[in-house]
């Protein structure tokens, strides 16, 4: 590296230095816009190319906002919107804004309009933590996120001790809840685990149950562990249990060929439904003629397999959610997002769309008006007022424990017709 | 019997591994850079031929055309644009740029085709053919065994029984020299990226048609396990490309069979370490003749 | 590598001293005035969060260039020894943090593990590779960090009234356990949480300090030199006597041993996930060390604090996020080895040179 080298970089380090303090000053007005829909956010985002003419733009718009009746409640929303978790991340922001949207047009939450600022963390716990800083400078009040159980474990540490109030829609690891400012919407692993094994022995489903799950994640590794603990105490063998990794998720024949030769009634899919859908192709191609059964993630199978939906019938599902469930809600909303983003909903985008519910529940159970209220101040408002409501959502009825878990009832649905019913 | 049957699988799983590193091995050989975006190209092939063939109707063999010529024209761009103002610069630049590229690959496929996977329909109607009961071989196996065998072939006659094949050749040996003795060494790097690109259009699609669903995201792990399949088989050599991606299949599958199925990523690794440390140049690599 | 591509004249002639001098101070004095403008509030809590992983991964840079840069050998498994260092370490503090209620004996001992593992894992690679060259020893590298990644993906640690459980691949039985005093530690892929915070920027940074002064004078050492020579000329360095199995093995276990200390620091700053420490990071690291000036230790330590911040600036860009970061990273990487474009900057920087002076 030559001189001039070094003195470019000293330049650049320097620039680095200045624009990251500009950004960060800035950070208090900027963004508070963010997300009155999708295409505020995407103009503001082209306005602000121009770095600092950009910052005044936005500035402007966002007491414009302000101005209108009574303020802007800022929501933070965190997820992998990048990287390949990105369907899920994408699913929370999308539901997340068709709820805020819905809102907002009903007239939003006790006078306050409320706004959504969703920041990337590409599924990894370090970008998780700074998006959540990111956030803390455009000042949010409250956290819905993050939307994987990891990030979402390191992003609790930090709301905790912050005192800033946590609302995950699909962190489903335990540890996502351990601290009493931060909420699910969604089951907890070893709730679906253990449900799942309870329901397959009640309904007499089985006595042999082979798995395939994904070692590598603490979804579904975290759902295997609990339903092998409950399947144990309640007798049912577990004949084979087979893993895949995120690195080697397309050619399941070996962990299909074994289960085969293990023999079991049903074969348990704790994972989510691309993969579930590559092995009933392959499951199809080897003349295995098997029963498969699933958690939430495998909502979607249908769509995904395509051409072949065929494969799907007969698979069993306990969820709280399917997209083309019958009640007049869901519909409304499966079509609303369907309309908005040309895509079918899973129960991620359902999840993210409750919890903004939530949100409006609780604020409107603590008789929050004011939009600029303290986090932590709002946090201990809302950790009582979350005990005390009832949602009525796209995934059941819901009332929290005070140790930020939801009790609702899942619903066992098979897939028949090229569609999911209710098991009566 | 079930290790028949797990062997079977494994080739048919390594077949697709060997199609991918053959078009890795050819640039690497070659062009003597680890090009990272070679996954990514073959994503790019995957979706051409999805939208040609689902969004807008197109037959099958004119949707693969297309993907060839996009793919093409997309490593002849990339290889213009952002490889070749390097070819004086370490091999580690360029090594970064194609991680660049990658990136750059991805993140425009995220925003154009979104983020959910799609389902890709499968080009091969060819039934699977049923040895027994549970042995069987799915028309797609059948399809990309003999397409390996067919480009394998065909790019060692090229490259032997040609003249631009003769100036691949003396490229990868020497460019310095090879320019000297009158050889386009731009031109033949270029030809050399678009014959590699072509091929991942088809590797592309043969991967979606196997495992059929695609996402920005498709070509990552592919090339990662072709680009350790072409180092297994010797770097830059054709048939060794072949070899190791068809033996990483089994090895692969083996492990997961017999040892167990969560490390056998790990499992792959540690047989490639201790076959480099046995023969540090690969199953078919050349020995580096080293100059003082 | 190829033996005549880098720049890096390894003369008697060097101001080795001022050199060292200007990084010294470049470092203290970015962290310096960061410390400042986070105490006064001026500076966010974005920027006051990235400001200790960037001393974690200017720490990997750093030791990153000492086996690619002076040594010249490709490696893509740097983060299979930070993933060593900030496991042990994390295991080490959560099993000890009753036993050992001081931070200030338990962290330096859990910093003191956790280096040395990552320096044992260093050597424990670093012999068998010294046959290989090239592209095979970048394999080999990435191939031994991805396995490093998957055995800690599969390892299970709980402890109960009994003490410690161990297993491997599956997970602890819990009919072996004392459930009501149980608390896992590794609980396979899922991430470790409860690490105790003992990683402060002030310290942080003082180990950045260490490892530059480490890493800065050995490369101005005997040894260093005898390692530029092996990088320049193996053969010919052989010949005069240099031992390469020793050099090179010096050179891994110290690049390794500071890695596996960023990851000490990193997991007590953190909460930590196996797949954090895949090839991609390995990667990134190298893409610091490269746009830094391969085998410039200041270049790699500032290439890392604006590539790091970069994606965290881009955020306002939304989902056009990470394609600019793309594109901007080509773009410095053709800008980098264009000719124009530094006789430009020639130019521009004489002018503004006089400009300061008039």
């Amino acid at each position: 590296m030559n001189k001039q080298m070094k003195k470019l970089f000293s330049v650049t380090l320097a620039g680095v230095l200045a624009a990251s303090c500009l950004a960060s000053c800035g950070g208090d007005s900027k963004e508070t816009t963010a997300a009155a829909g999708t295409e505020a956010a995407e103009t503001e985002a082209a306005g602000e190319t121009t770095a600092a003419a950009g910052e005044t733009e936005a500035a402007g718009e966002s007491t414009e906002a302000a101005a209108a009746e009574g303020g802007t409640f800022l929501i933070g929303g965190i997820g992998p919107v990048t990287g390949g978790a990105a369907v899920y991340g994408n699913a929370v922001k999308n539901g997340a804004e068709l709820a805020i949207q819905e809102i907002n047009a009903a007239g939003g939450v006790n006078g306050m309009t409320l706004a959504l600022d969703f920041q990337d963390d590409e599924n990894n716990t370090e970008k998780a933590v700074n998006a959540y800083n990111t956030l803390k400078d455009h000042n949010i009040k409250v956290l819905m996120g993050t939307v994987t159980s990891d990030p979402c474990i390191a992003v609790a540490e930090r709301t905790y001790e912050d005192n800033m109030f946590q609302l995950t829609p699909s962190g489903s690891s335990v540890p996502c809840t351990q601290y009493e400012n931060a909420f699910r919407i969604c089951f907890n692993d070893p709730a679906q685990g253990g449900a799942s094994a309870q329901y397959i022995s009640t309904m007499g489903l089985a006595s042999k149950v082979a798995v395939i799950y994904d070692s590598s994640t603490s979804y579904s590794a975290g759902i295997y562990q609990n339903f092998a603990q409950e399947a144990a105490s309640l007798g049912i063998e577990v004949v084979a249990a087979e893993a895949f990794t995120a690195d080697s998720n397309t050619d399941f024949s070996v962990q299909l060929q074994k289960i085969q030769e293990a023999d079991p009634d049903l074969v348990f899919l704790p994972i989510y439904y691309e993969e579930a859908a590559l092995i009933l192709k392959q499951a199809d191609t080897m003349g295995m003629d098997m029963t498969f059964f699933g958690c939430d993630g495998l909502d979607g199978v249908i769509g995904q397999l395509g051409a072949d939906a065929d494969l799907a019938e007969g698979v069993m599902l306990l969820t709280p959610f399917v997209a083309d469930a019958s009640d007049a809600k869901t519909q409304a909303f499966t079509k609303a997002y369907q309309e908005a983003y040309g895509d079918t909903p899973n129960q991620f985008a359902a999840d993210a769309y409750d919890a903004i519910y939530t949100i409006k529940a609780a604020l409107e159970q603590a008789g929050v008006t004011d939009p600029e209220i303290d986090p932590s101040e709002l946090c201990e408002l809302l950790k009582p007022a979350m005990t005390q409501i009832t949602v009525e959502g796209l995934t059941g009825t819901m009332t929290w424990t005070a140790d930020g878990e939801c009790n609702k009832e899942p619903k066992g649905m098979i897939i028949e017709n090229g569609s999911y019913t209710a098991i009566e | 019997m079930s290790f028949i049957s797990f062997l079977i699988s494994g080739i048919s799983l390594g077949s697709i591994y060997a199609l991918i590193a053959l078009g890795y091995t050819m640039v690497y050989g070659i062009a003597k850079m680890l090009n990272f975006a070679h996954g990514d190209v073959i994503m790019v092939g995957g979706f051409v031929v999805f939208t040609a063939m689902s969004t807008m109707q197109q037959p099958v063999w004119l949707s693969i055309l297309m993907g060839m010529v996009v793919c093409t024209v997309l490593g002849v761009t990339i290889e213009k644009i952002a490889y070749k103002p390097l070819r004086n610069a370490s091999p580690l630049s360029v090594l970064i740029t194609a991680i660049g590229v990658s990136y750059l690959l991805q993140n425009l496929a995220l925003l154009i085709f979104g983020s959910s996977s799609q389902t890709f329909q499968s080009v091969v109607s060819l039934p699977p053919i049923r040895i027994t009961e549970t042995l069987v071989i799915t028309g797609e196996t059948i399809v990309t065994i003999i397409t390996t065998v067919v480009i394998m072939v065909g790019l060692t006659l090229f490259i032997n029984r040609t003249k631009p094949g003769q100036a691949m050749l003396a490229v990868s040996e020497d460019r310095g020299a090879a320019q000297l003795m009158g050889v386009n060494v731009n031109g033949t790097i270029s030809l050399t990226f678009a014959i590699g690109s072509a091929l991942a259009a088809v590797a592309g699609v043969l991967l979606c048609s196997m495992y059929p669903q695609i996402n920005a995201y498709t070509g990552q792990m592919p090339g990662i396990k072709a680009f350790i399949a072409a180092v297994f088989g010797g770097i830059g050599s054709i048939p060794g490309a072949m070899i190791g991606g068809v033996l990483l299949g089994i090895i692969e599958n083996l492990s997961r069979a017999y040892i167990s199925s969560q490390l056998s990523d790990a499992i792959v690794f540690a047989v490639l370490i201790l076959m480099l440390l046995i023969k540090p140049t690969g199953i078919l690599g050349r020995k580096l003749n080293e100059k003082v | 590598m190829e033996k005549n591509k880098t720049k890096r004249v390894s003369g008697l002639a060097r101001p080795a001293f001022r050199s060292k001098l200007i990084t010294y101070v470049l470092a203290a004095g970015f962290f310096g005035v960061s410390a400042l403008l986070v105490q006064a509030e001026v500076a966010g809590s974005l920027y006051e969060g990235l400001l200790i992983p960037m001393c974690c991964y200017i720490m990997m840079a750093v030791s990153l260039n000492l086996t690619v840069g002076i040594l010249g050998e490709l490696s893509l498994g740097h983060a299979g020894f930070m993933c060593v260092g900030a496991y042990v370490g994390a295991v080490f503090s959560i099993v000890t943090r009753t036993a050992i209620p001081s931070a200030w004996i338990r962290f330096p001992l859990a910093l003191l593990l956790g280096g040395l593992t990552a320096a044992l894992f260093g050597v424990v690679i670093g012999i068998p590779i010294l046959r290989l060259r090239g592209d095979y020893l970048a394999i080999v590298t990435l191939a031994f960090g991805e396995i490093i990644r998957k055995l800690v993906e599969n390892l299970y640690i709980a402890v109960d009234a009994n003490g410690l459980h161990f297993s491997f691949a599956k997970a602890i039985d819990p009919l072996s356990m004392d459930l009501a005093t149980k608390k896992d530690i590794l609980n396979g892929p899922m991430a470790v949480s409860g690490i105790p915070r003992d990683t402060t920027l002030l310290l942080a940074v003082l180990f950045v300090m260490l490892t530059l002064f480490v890493v800065m004078n050995l490369i101005d050492s005997r040894s260093g030199r005898a390692i530029m020579a092996i990088r320049d000329n193996r053969i010919a360095a052989e010949a005069t006597g240099i031992s390469i199995t020793k050099h090179k093995l010096i050179v891994f276990t110290v690049s390794a041993f500071f890695a596996g200390l960023a990851g000490v620091l990193y997991a007590h700053s953190s909460t930590l996930k196996s797949t954090q420490f895949d090839y991609n990071l390995s990667i990134q690291i190298l893409v610091f060390v490269v746009l830094g000036g391969i085998g410039s230790t200041r270049g790699a330590m500032i290439a890392t604090v604006i590539l790091y911040a970069l994606p965290e600036l881009l955020r306002f860009l939304q989902d056009y996020r990470m394609l600019v970061y793309a594109i901007v990273l080509i773009v410095m990487m053709l800008l980098n080895n264009n000719a124009r474009f530094h006789q430009l900057k020639q130019t521009l920087f004489q002018r503004k040179a006089k400009e300061e002076t008039t």
